[in-house]
């Protein structure tokens, strides 16, 4: 029995020198498997008396248990190493930069027409589309724009032939919009518009967003809140607004939009004109058969450039149409 | 329009400064679009006398002159040729500050002394003129500064006038504008009838009296042009932005600014016969005042005498028939032009002038008689002269008719949104020249003054009021109306939700011009023909696109001129087409991909995109959008013929694929290999509403197989018999590999396959799944002589 102390001696020493879990397996079948040194222990046991065997077979039992909790703990202990060792191994860089597909963007224009889109729409206003190869009737005569007309001159029109041209405002959408329907209306009609002009502040090719409201009591008043809630809201400003009388053949009264963009030298505001609108003229309800004793309505009209380029301060009109990856990038 | 602010003052003069009248007026509607002073900066300059001039010792072109201040006499030496005895000059004294900050200091020039300097108009800012020193009138008194001589303590207003109002196209419609706004009353000069003292009258006869409603002439005998204008009348023109030209033009143009009449003088000697206003015969020329000949159609309304035109009527007279110094007598004209005849006839002759302005745009029908007696005075007074009666032939028939509009009280409260009282609407109708007729029940009628074309019905007259009333006064409240819902279709996308994807594809989005280049054109698209523009603004930008690639591929040599190697670029717009049913305008989804599939990055991605990247892409999109999309090879005359795919969605054409042809590549200059796509929009955004089915809850049974098989045989073709024989259980069919290579034998390929079966309610037995599998391959081998590959 001095035999067992040994061995489990032996075992201890053993269970503290493996170094990986194999090497522990091994020990564990060396001393404890079915064949295992201490395992065979119990084979003396026949030679005892029936009084010593008891406390015999419990010696190896507690020498079985000292090695196995030996065991036990090592592998515990070599486990978590091994986990360690691998995190170690596995760590990275997580500072490099992520790969994959870069993020596209955007065109300003694009952004300010759906920033535009979205506000309308909340307000119940519909989107509506329409030709930008215009007929002479939709683009200027059921707008009150007869053929004689001085504000012929003001629109700088391209033409393919006397009565075909490329619109010249999105306001033909509004009459299209108003044949085919019944009042009342709420829309806007945003679009590529067109004008024989291009230089440092023109191109001949820029963005408009109309807007139409048609109901049986609307007014000038009502036509102020629109604007000037559009306004705020787009700019995310308190800024001042105001109207300035003006003239457009589709609409009476007229006014232009002026709002406050910082200060002149001198102290006072500086206005920047930033739409026109008014109350819709009657002669274009009745191109569009409304009755203009039972229906009013009002009108409003912006560049979309414009407003591009006092919202994200774009110096020039006509980087809009270069597309420099440069430029467009700085929009997504 | 421009005008001098002391002239305006002159009319009516509110108690406000320069700036506070420039914005009351922009506030009226008249906006002003800038000012300037009439003058440079400058200070010590008074009136001088030359007494004396003698020349310079050592230089032919220097004079030294004796000038007088008033108080002393001091040496000037000028290089001036028209430098005299007696002659009045601006002179600045020695301490002087010209403008541009320029001192005045004592000199030596050429060795000779000299205090001070004479100056032309352009050393004072007041014209680009170098004709030599500024001339005043004998009677300018000596010493007084110049500024104060020639009140030059003035600007020139510049107002941008919106074609409704010509009525403020001359200092007394501005005038009773502000008037109206200040409530003050306006100063006119007063103007009589100028007795005449023969009974010569030019011989009038109006032909075409719908173009020419009024005539008024008037002859002005023996006059002497040579009669300089005097300063006062030079410097309003001048500050008009109006040249002086001789006395004759100068008062017409005067009479013109002052009271919105345009007038023309004619030499009497080279009118033959009489005058005759009529529409001119197709083909008649003309020399006009400015040098050019043209000629006339049939439209134009011109002034002739018995034998050919002497002007375009209301936009410019003769060169022949045009007054000059050897002038004796004169026809003076003044007349009411209708602005439906003259519209646009300036313009059709390339000619815009300010006369033709006024006329277009409807000049007081009543004025012209006043015109015609303030012209005469204005000029007898410069030129001398005896004036004869004033012939006057007018068609009352074809004049404008007098109005009257009602203006209903409740009308005006409904359009502004506001109850405006009584008396303050009755004020501002008063004020503006519109007479109160009648007082309604529910309103007012008012007749319309002959000044005002423009206010023809009753929204005119409440813009009016609420213009002087002013917008800014007007309440602010929210619109009400109905609140009704509209329609949505579930299944089409919105056009916002397809440029995200292609945004988060790594895609900028691009806007380019409509009309393009046709040679662009005619490389991407030589099949059509784009819509040419009648009056293109350059030759690149002339013909409608009939594809977004014209465009999108300019843009990408602009980039790629910038270097930037990786370009993805898509843009949605219309293309123009002319068809037999007339023009077609079609909304389109283009992109363009050049460069690496993605970034380069540490790994990798030097990988340039191909054909399948992009492939991959629009089936993502079609997945997206709920509709199934075929690419089947095809032919498009920019696309490279073995990689060109067109789009079918159930048999029509939807779109294009492909790469660009490379002798297209070539003759655009750009690089690199260019993948193309175009959709049209209207045929994929429509989808559908999902429609759940059950989830099978029996396990999915996977068998791959590899064929090979002849390399023109496409894909697509391998799949349709596969799902042919598969059942109706397949689930999926995918290739997991292909593969070309000498081992395969020429003209083979290799295609592993992946295929997937599924029952919804059981599981599929081993016999089932082995049956179909071999039929597949039975199939495969027997239609398309594929053999399998061990």
């Amino acid at each position: 029995m001095e035999n067992l102390k040994q061995l489990v001696q032996d075992g201890l020493s053993a269970v503290e020198k493996a170094d990986n879990l194999q090497a522990l397996d091994q020990i564990r079948v060396e001393y404890l498997g079915k064949k295992g040194v201490i395992t065979q222990q119990a084979k003396t046991l026949g030679k005892l008396s029936a009084e010593e065997r008891p406390v015999a077979g419990q010696k190896i039992n507690e020498a079985k248990g000292q090695v196995e909790q030996a065991i036990n703990a090592k592998r515990a202990d070599l486990e978590k190493a091994a986990i360690e060792a691998r995190l170690a191994a596995e760590s990275i860089d997580v500072t490099l930069p992520g790969r994959g597909q870069d993020l596209g963007g955007l065109h300003p224009v694009t952004r300010t027409l759906q920033r535009i889109e979205e506000i309308f729409s909340r307000a119940g206003y519909s989107v509506e589309q329409g030709p930008e190869i215009e007929d002479d009737y939709h683009n200027f005569e059921a707008l009150n724009i007869p053929g004689h007309h001085p504000a012929r001159a003001m629109h700088d029109t391209f033409y393919f032939n006397p009565g075909t041209l490329l619109r010249t405002h999105t306001s033909p959408v509004q009459i299209r919009t108003m044949e085919a329907g019944k009042p009342p209306f709420r829309m806007i009609c945003p679009g590529r518009v067109y004008r024989c002009d291009s230089d440092m502040t023109h191109t001949p090719m820029f963005h408009q967003v109309e807007g139409l409201l048609v109901e049986k009591n609307v007014s000038f008043a009502d036509l102020k809140s629109t604007v000037e809630e559009f306004l705020r809201v787009f700019f995310e400003r308190d800024l001042k607004v105001r109207f300035r009388p003006s003239y457009f053949p589709f609409t009476e009264p007229s006014a232009e939009v002026d709002i406050e963009w910082g200060r002149e030298p001198d102290g006072s505001i500086k206005w920047l004109e930033v739409m026109g609108c008014g109350m819709v003229h009657p002669k274009v309800f009745e191109y569009c058969g409304i009755d203009s004793e039972e229906y009013r309505g009002f009108a409003f009209g912006m560049g979309v450039e414009r407003l591009a380029m006092l919202r994200y301060g774009v110096k020039d009109l006509r980087m809009f149409f270069e597309n420099d990856l440069r430029f467009l990038r700085q929009f997504r | 329009m421009k005008f001098s602010e002391q002239w305006l003052r002159e009319w009516v003069n509110p108690s406000i400064g320069s700036q506070e009248l420039m914005d009351q007026i922009t506030m009226a509607g008249l906006e002003v679009d800038g000012f300037e002073a009439v003058a440079g900066e400058f200070t010590g300059v008074v009136v001088g006398e030359v007494i004396s001039v003698a020349p310079h010792p050592d230089a032919d072109k220097l004079r030294v002159c004796q000038v007088s201040n008033g108080e002393q006499t001091v040496q000037v030496v000028c290089g001036a040729p028209n430098v005299r005895d007696g002659l009045k000059v601006p002179f600045a004294e020695v301490g002087a500050v010209l403008p541009g900050n320029f001192k005045i200091k004592k000199a030596k020039l050429r060795g000779q002394p000299s205090e001070g300097m004479l100056c032309s108009e352009s050393e004072l800012g007041l014209s680009e003129s170098h004709d030599g020193l500024m001339e005043l009138p004998e009677e300018a008194p000596v010493g007084q500064p110049v500024s104060d001589y020639l009140k030059l303590n003035d600007i020139a207003i510049d107002v941008d006038l919106t074609p409704n109002r010509s009525d403020c196209l001359s200092i007394k419609g501005l005038a009773r504008e502000v008037g109206v706004l200040n409530s003050l009353v306006t100063t006119a000069p007063v103007i009589e009838p100028v007795k005449a003292v023969h009974s010569e009258v030019p011989d009038v006869r109006v032909e075409a009296p719908a173009g020419c409603p009024r005539y008024l002439g008037r002859i002005l005998r023996n006059v002497n042009l040579q009669a300089e204008t005097p300063l006062w009348m030079q410097e309003k023109l001048r500050r008009s932005g109006i040249r002086s030209i001789d006395a004759a033009v100068d008062v017409t143009n005067y009479v013109m600014l002052e009271l919105g009449q345009p007038m023309h003088a004619f030499d009497r000697n080279e009118i033959s016969g009489g005058i005759v206003v009529r529409m001119a015969a197709a083909g008649e020329k003309l020399v006009l005042l400015d040098g050019q000949q043209v000629e006339l159609t049939a439209e134009t309304l011109v002034i002739a005498d018995h034998e050919k035109p002497v002007a375009i009527a209301g936009v410019m007279g003769g060169e022949h028939s045009g007054v000059s110094e050897k002038t004796q007598d004169l026809v003076l004209e003044s007349a009411y032009f209708d602005p439906i005849t003259l519209a646009g006839k300036a313009r059709h002759y390339g000619l815009h002038t300010d006369a033709s302005h006024r006329f277009e745009r409807g000049v007081d029908y009543e004025l012209a008689r006043e015109a015609m007696e303030r012209a005469t005075s204005l000029l007898m007074a410069i030129v001398g002269g005896e004036p004869g009666e004033v012939v006057e032939v007018a068609s009352a028939e074809h004049l404008p008719k007098p109005r009257a509009i009602d203006l209903r009280e409740q009308r005006l409260a409904d359009v502004l949104g506001l109850k405006i009282n009584r008396t303050t609407v009755e004020e501002i109708l008063t004020r503006l020249g519109l007479r109160i007729d009648k007082l309604l029940k529910d309103g007012w009628r008012v007749s319309v003054p002959s000044f005002r074309p423009d206010i023809s019905i009753e929204e005119d007259l409440i813009e009016e009021v609420g213009r002087i009333f002013g917008y800014n006064n007007l309440p602010v409240t929210e619109p009400t109306g109905s609140l009704g819902l509209r329609a949505r279709e579930e299944a089409v996308r919105p056009l916002s939700a397809v440029r995200n994807y292609f945004v988060a594809q790594g895609y900028q989005e691009a806007i380019t011009y409509s009309f393009v280049d046709p040679k662009i054109q005619q490389l991407v698209d030589p099949e059509r023909e784009g819509i040419a523009l009648a009056n293109p603004i350059s030759a690149d930008l002339s013909v409608m696109r009939t594809t977004l690639w014209s465009g999108l591929l300019k843009t990408v040599a602009y980039n790629q001129n910038r270097q930037q190697p990786r370009i993805r670029l898509f843009e949605s717009g219309l293309r123009f087409e002319q068809t037999n049913d007339g023009i077609r305008q079609q909304p389109m989804l283009a992109g363009v991909v050049v460069g690496n599939q993605t970034p380069e990055n540490w790994v990798n991605g030097r990988r340039t995109s191909d054909f399948f990247d992009v492939k991959g892409e629009l089936e993502s999109l079609f997945r997206l959008l709920g509709i199934e999309v075929a690419f089947v090879a095809s032919q498009h005359p920019a696309l490279h013929p073995g990689q060109t795919a067109e789009l079918l969605r159930n048999g029509e054409r939807v779109g294009w694929l492909g790469t660009l042809h490379p002798q297209v590549q070539k003759n655009l200059e750009l690089n690199g290999t260019i993948l193309l796509f175009e959709l049209f929009l209207n045929s994929i955004v429509t989808g559908y509403v999902p429609n759940f089915k059950d989830v099978s809850k029996f396990p999915e049974v996977r068998r791959d197989l590899a064929i090979i098989i002849g390399s023109e045989v496409a894909f697509a073709q391998v799949e349709h018999v596969a799902r042919k024989h598969a059942g109706e259980h397949l689930t999926a069919l995918r290739v997991f590999d292909v593969y070309e290579g000498e081992s395969l034998g020429e003209g083979n390929r290799s295609l592993a396959l992946s295929l997937f079966w599924q029952h919804p309610e059981r599981t599929l037995n081993e016999d089932e799944v082995h049956s179909l599998f071999n039929g597949v391959i039975e199939a495969l081998k027997e239609e398309l002589e594929a053999t399998l590959r061990s």
